[in-house]
């Protein structure tokens, strides 16, 4: 098989020489009917309160046909929409080579590994048609048949048009193939079953593609059709119930993501300058915002990729995103009101206090400066941080822990982390502090555990 | 009245406790192991170890130091009897102007009380938050593994006596 | 020009002792033909290196009556190990160990006035009349002791300062001078040692300046501690042509240990006793001050155009007829960024005003350039200034080294009686020091049809690449002052050696060779010498289209420069780099190319030829240097290690502005501040391996080797991420970014 890309008549790709003997001959209209078939058994099973019995999907491999030919326009398209995607990330190891798989992702349920979607026919997705790759993107299952973990977030790509599935393959068919197997999972029981998926999607998945709200404007639609589609935002800011699946009734009210409170991009916005479209735009865009924290944790990633978006897209993701958030709540107006007041009185316990010293000996010379001569460290006030505000200290703790550090080799927000220097005593002591005198909302509870876990969870920082 | 345990002597300083180690270091200690480079923590010229971590003294503070005990480069050897570290820096003549060399000095030691033998790899990955600019980075990775396998002959020789 | 005055000052430090005049009778033979040295000495032939400038032996080498050598040297070490090969060098001339030599670097107050330590001058200037002062101090010894012991000079030998006779009588070097100078004046020629009987030079020697760097010794001015020193810190506008609108420094003249705040027009600093008391004080200062700012600059995006619209001076450097149009005639234009120099220490320095008289010690590479700029900011006679070195971060350049020692000298004057000891900080290093000028160039050849060229035509645009001090107005402190000191308008560098034109001329012969420099005295950012100034951009340059010419002639990259190299010792650095990468044998291999690149400095001075390979990450565009070999021929190797130490740390240094760096800006300030907002060099982006061959050539004139790799490197990687990906990319840095967009999806 040949993968052929027509620009410059230039070929992008490999030659994937083995053949496949399994048929293709699976189809939408037979997986549907298997997918009933699954269903109904699923039920009984769950009825009979059985949890570990074995549910086999009948095969329904698809061969990929010999010869790919793929317009430019829609590699370059398909370029776009993975970058909208995120894909890249959970697709590739640390220091491994772009989409061929292997990063861990810790899941409430255990570890799972993203995988190899490069066209290598043996470890990649190689053998995979058009048909075969769609129906992984939007109903969740392999080319074999078998139900994909939800990590994958089809409960979002399930949105997409068929143009976009179309670019995102020619995209993905285009790589370099890459021979890499990949470490297996490690989940817990009953999650290591993966024929239970089924049984998580019939409560769960909700397959069908995007409806444009006609009420909105075009602008809106296309956000709103990236956002909930492939940028599938919701899959960290939407929180979710104890099998793991988002609840709709809270959309983007808040979730968690490796340890990362990811805030609410609602009303309840806990951002203390409100994100309008213009600065959500420069912060999605990679600009750092005067008003706003630097993107950091998982949403780093996010805001890197977004770079390499048409701006049309980008600002489309911007005025969905800040139309969720409009009006703000009472206690984010009143947020906003003391951002820009001057900072609370100090004062406390002894435990404040320590954490006072440290805020100015090791934050304050970047971070409450107001100066206006050069100074690199200008960082940002933090009257006007989001992580102060959250409900959770995990995002404060992190940062303070590894810092924010841009990709070698690029500019971007830096801040030294503090993992060797503090102890979980001092950056608890830290961490209140800055909640006291920064943030709103009640003293955080158990900030000492929380540190603990972030200690443990996170990687080795630099300071 | 700020105490500080440096290289495993105490020292009573007056100082206000926000002030970062490395003042103290450089200003009142007089120790000249430490430079600053940035003030932010990016370059790793300042370099100390906390309890054999290494920390940028530069933006830590005095006040979470009072009890742990703190080395800086003085500490890991002296001119006439250089630590293991240091003799392999001057053994691959690892050094052009020599400012960021006691950085990396401290942070490869904490390195290698962690892992003895890292892999070229490890070495540079852990390296990555001291800066060098003469561009003398080949002879310090060299340096950091020459150490490594000097410390692992000396801690042979200490196990066979 | 100073001379007399600064002559007189400096020996006014010198300890006491009478000159020995050594009569000409007591020369040996190699200098009886040697014209009398005395008042008919300006009709000499000229001296060897720096001699020219300082003739007399006593400036250079002195001999206690211990036997204990002092050399005195107008260079500075840089972290270029220059203080081991002086001592190497003497040693040998001298036939003394090592140990016995102490060496003292540039102090107005003491050694001679070689101007600046740059341009890969200080072996080519310093190392030649330390290796014949030697010489000639040596013969001069032979000849005493040949009175002494009254034995002909031919049948004495030396060993470590002893010298001996046949019988076993000797005399040792301090009973020979008995404490008197070696108040002579040089000689043309020298009788030098035999190349071929080497015992120190050539031979491989540990840096005497190592194992303090290693263990916190008091070694650079950052670590000069007087007594009673206090600190200071400085206030920089926020940007070009700001002025200060409102000072309130009320406050800040309150906060604790803070003992004076100064201004000076836009001039501000402040004093504390204690240093982080300082930091503190500066950054209330900084608040307490409103600006009037500027949008002096050009739109970033419009930066190359900006260039090519402002006046310029057009010099015809090599007057061919030009390319002419046709078939077969290639053409290509590149762009290099402003760069920065970026010292892991910012500058520092400290000053001592003190009965009318002010000591600067620096980290500049020019103290006597120094000291007239200091003294013409402060309107002070030189006598009443003195600069003495210490060492510093590594500068590679002009950096801001100087101006921190005008700060010191300001702050001192403004504070009288106690040392002051003024360090910058990061963001103020970054944004006001003078960066490497951006430049542009285009080039256009015409192969005939046996795949040589046959014309060739260059053209380079490029700011200043030297402001240094020596007037005050390139002093930035001078400028920013009530009554300011202009900076004088710069003039370029002429050839040989060149600015922005430096290696604008292809070391190649082509029948028909054109190139034109049009350099612009009026640049937006501050510019000024960055290590290998012009040559970086304009060997990226060349040694690109070499390769882009060679691909239009289906000929390989190395055979192709063989094919039109003349110089023998060119082909030698060519063929060994080639056959030491692997060049012939280079299997291909998805994600990787290899590059080639070759340059001899200045035209002048080291040949430096450079191969390497890379990876290209297609889906991020990263580019990394996978491995480099490089080959090297700076005539005759003193410090071989030292050599291949300068080589390896330029290819790194290269690699990191080559594919990373480019200073920020937008209309009123310069955005680059600190390491997060531009980038260089992280560990674990370093090659796995880079290979230094020096070819070593014994008797052969020493070459200037410090800035050698800094082109060839640029070119090498372009060339080889164009074999690795087929895409020619022509503007530096190669980031990331730039390499993914030119790859396309």
């Amino acid at each position: 098989m040949d993968i052929i890309f027509s620009h410059n008549a230039k070929r992008i790709g490999a030659d994937v020489r083995e053949e496949l003997p399994v048929a293709a001959d699976a189809k939408p209209a037979r997986f549907h009917m298997s997918t009933r078939h699954f269903r109904r058994r699923a039920l009984a099973l769950v009825a009979a309160g059985w949890l570990g019995g074995c549910i086999s999907q009948p095969a329904g491999t698809d061969e990929a046909p010999k010869t790919l030919s793929f317009e430019p326009a829609a590699v370059e398209r398909g370029a776009q929409l993975a970058a909208i995607g995120n894909c890249i990330v959970c697709h590739t190891a640390p220091g491994g080579q772009p989409y061929a798989g292997g990063r861990a992702l810790k899941t409430p349920f255990g570890i799972i590994h993203g995988t190899n979607i490069t066209p290598d026919p043996e470890t990649g997705i190689g053998r995979w048609s058009e048909g075969a790759f769609a129906r992984a993107m939007r109903q969740g299952v392999d080319r074999d048949g078998r139900h994909l973990y939800p990590a994958f977030p089809y409960d979002h790509y399930t949105k997409l048009t068929d143009e976009d599935v179309r670019a995102l393959y020619a995209f993905v068919m285009t790589r370099e193939p890459v021979s890499a197997g990949r470490p297996a999972n490690q989940l817990s029981f009953p999650f290591n079953i993966r024929s239970l998926i089924g049984l998580w999607k019939r409560l769960y998945f909700e397959p069908g593609a995007f409806v444009p709200d006609s009420g909105q404007n075009a602008e809106w639609n296309r956000g709103a059709y990236l956002v909930q589609g492939l940028g599938h935002c919701g899959a960290c800011h939407t929180p979710r119930n104890v099998l793991g699946a988002e609840k709709n009734d809270l959309y983007l009210a808040g979730g968690e993501a490796e340890g990362w409170h990811a805030p609410a991009l609602t009303g309840a916005s806990p951002a203390p300058e409100p994100w309008t479209t213009d600065y959500l735009f420069r912060y999605l865009r990679g600009g750092l915002t005067d008003r706003h924290d630097a993107p950091a944790g998982p949403m780093a990633s996010v805001v890197h990729n977004l770079a390499a978006v048409p701006e049309q897209d980008v600002r489309a993701i911007a005025v969905y995103v800040a139309a969720q958030m409009d009006p703000p709540t009472p206690e984010r107006r009143s947020l906003r009101a003391e951002a820009g007041a001057p900072t609370r009185t100090e004062g406390g316990d002894s435990t404040l206090q320590a954490g006072a010293t440290i805020y100015a000996g090791a934050c304050g010379a970047c971070h409450d400066n107001g100066r206006i001569a050069p100074y690199s460290g200008d960082a940002l006030q933090l009257t006007y941080s989001t992580s102060v505000n959250l409900p959770t200290p995990s995002n404060f703790i992190h940062i303070v822990l590894d810092g924010v550090m841009p990709r070698d080799g690029e500019p971007g927000p830096w801040m030294p982390g503090f993992r060797g220097a503090l102890t979980d005593g001092q950056l608890a002591a830290l961490t209140l502090y800055a909640r006291s005198r920064f943030g709103s909302g009640p003293p955080w509870r158990d900030v000492e555990g929380e540190v603990r876990k972030a200690r443990t969870s996170g990687a080795t920082g630099g300071g | 009245m700020v105490r500080l345990n440096v290289n495993g002597r105490e020292h009573q300083v007056d100082v206000d406790p926000a002030t970062p180690l490395l003042y103290v270091l450089r200003d009142h200690l007089q120790l000249n192991g430490a430079k600053y480079g940035c003030g932010l923590g990016q370059c790793g010229a300042c370099t100390v170890l906390v309890e054999g971590r290494p920390i940028f003294s530069c933006v830590v503070p005095v006040s979470v130091l009072e009890g742990p005990r703190i080395r800086t480069l003085e500490g890991l050897g002296t001119i006439a009897n250089p630590g293991p570290v240091q003799r392999a820096f001057i053994e691959e003549q690892a050094a052009q102007c020599g400012f960021c060399i006691p950085g990396m000095i401290v942070r490869a030691h904490a390195l290698l009380e962690r892992n003895p033998e890292p892999s070229p790899a490890q070495i540079r990955e852990y390296m990555r938050h001291n800066l060098c600019r003469c561009g003398t980075h080949m002879r310090i990775v060299r340096a950091v593994a020459r150490a490594a396998a000097a410390m692992k002959t000396r801690a042979a020789k200490d196990a066979s006596r | 020009m100073s001379y007399a005055a600064s002559r007189i000052s400096r020996r006014g430090f010198l300890a006491g002792g009478g000159s020995l005049v050594v009569g000409f009778a007591l020369f040996p033979r190699a200098f009886a033909q040697a014209p009398p040295a005395g008042p008919g000495a300006e009709k000499a032939p000229k001296l060897p290196g720096s001699l020219e400038k300082e003739p007399m032996l006593d400036s250079w080498i002195r001999i206690n009556a211990n036997g204990i050598v002092t050399v005195f040297t107008g260079k500075v070490e840089l972290g270029q190990g220059i203080k081991t090969a002086f001592i190497q060098i003497a040693a040998e001339e001298l036939a003394v160990e090592p140990p016995r030599i102490e060496l003292v670097t540039a102090d107005t107050g003491r050694t001679p006035d070689e101007a600046y330590t740059a341009g890969s001058q200080s072996m080519s200037e310093g190392g030649t009349a330390i290796l014949n002062a030697a010489a000639q101090a040596r013969a001069i010894l032979i000849g005493l002791a040949a009175a002494r012991l009254n034995v002909p000079a031919a049948e004495l030998t030396v060993q470590n300062g002893t010298v001996r006779a046949a019988g076993g009588r000797s005399a040792h070097y301090g009973e020979l001078v008995a404490g008197q100078e070696l108040h002579v004046r040089a000689e043309p020629t020298s009788a030098l040692g035999d190349p071929g009987a080497r015992r120190v030079m050539g031979k491989p020697m540990q840096r005497v300046d190592i194992p303090a760097k290693l263990s916190g010794g008091a070694i650079y001015v950052h670590d000069l501690r007087l007594v009673d020193m206090v600190h200071a810190r400085v206030v920089r506008p926020p940007g070009y042509g700001a002025r200060l609108r409102v000072l309130n420094a009320a406050e800040v003249e309150k906060m604790p240990g803070v003992l004076k705040v100064v201004r000076d027009g836009n001039y501000l600093a402040v004093v504390a006793q204690r240093e982080f008391q300082a930091i503190a004080a500066m950054r209330a200062l900084a608040r307490a001050a409103a600006w009037n700012e500027q949008a002096t600059l050009p739109a970033p995006a419009e930066l190359y155009s900006s260039l090519q619209n402002l006046p310029s001076q057009r010099r015809v450097i090599v007057d061919g007829s030009g390319v002419g149009t046709g078939v077969g005639t290639i053409e290509a234009a590149y762009r290099r960024p402003y760069q920065l120099h970026g010292s892991i220490g910012p500058s520092c320095a400290v000053g001592l005003y003190k009965d009318e008289s002010l000591t600067v010690w620096t980290h500049s590479q020019g103290v006597y350039p120094l000291r007239r700029a200091i003294a013409e900011m402060l309107r002070f006679p030189e006598e009443r200034v003195r600069c003495i070195h210490m060492e510093g971060s590594g500068c590679y350049g002009h950096n801001a080294a100087d101006d921190a020692g005008a700060d010191a000298a300001l702050v001192a004057v403004a504070f009288p009686g106690r040392p002051v000891r003024i360090q910058l900080m990061r963001e103020q290093e970054h944004a006001w020091e003078p960066y490497g000028s951006a430049m542009m160039s285009s080039a256009r050849a015409r192969v005939d049809p046996t795949g040589r060229i046959e014309a060739w035509e260059y053209s380079v645009w490029s700011g200043s690449h030297n402001t240094r001090p020596g007037a005050a107005g390139n002093l930035l402190p001078a400028r920013l002052l009530q009554s300011p000191f202009e900076q004088p308008v710069p003039r370029p560098i002429p050839q040989p050696t060149g600015g922005g034109d430096r290696n604008a001329i292809p070391y190649y012969r082509f029948d028909n060779t054109r190139v034109v420099h049009h350099f612009l005295p009026a640049v937006p950012l501050r510019v000024s010498a960055l290590r290998s100034l012009g040559a970086y951009h304009n060997v990226f340059s060349i040694e690109s289209f070499m390769d882009e010419v060679a691909a239009a002639a289906r000929a390989d990259p190395v055979d192709f420069r063989l094919r039109h190299v003349q110089d023998t010792r060119a082909n030698d650095v060519i063929r060994t780099a080639a056959e030491r990468f692997g060049w012939a044998g280079y299997r291909k291999r998805p994600g990787r190319g290899r590059g080639f690149a070759f340059a001899r400095y200045k035209n002048l001075a080291a040949y430096v030829a450079l191969a390497c390979e890379v990876t290209v990450d297609h889906e991020t565009g990263g580019v990394r240097l996978a491995r480099a070999v490089a080959a090297v021929d700076s005539g005759e190797a003193v410090n071989p290690d030292g050599i291949r130490n300068q080589i390896e740390g330029g290819i790194i240094q290269s690699m990191s502005w080559t594919l990373y760096e480019s200073v920020g800006f937008n209309q009123t300030r310069i955005t680059s501040m600190d390491w997060s907002t531009y980038p260089i060099l992280r560990m674990p982006n370093l090659p796995d391996t880079v290979d230094v061959h020096v070819i070593s050539r014994p008797g052969q004139p020493f070459l200037g080797t410090g800035e050698a790799a800094q082109g060839p490197t640029a070119a090498a990687i372009a060339n080889a991420v164009a074999d690795a990906t087929g895409v020619r990319l022509r503007e530096l840095p190669l980031t990331a970014r730039r390499v993914k967009d030119a790859l396309g999806v």
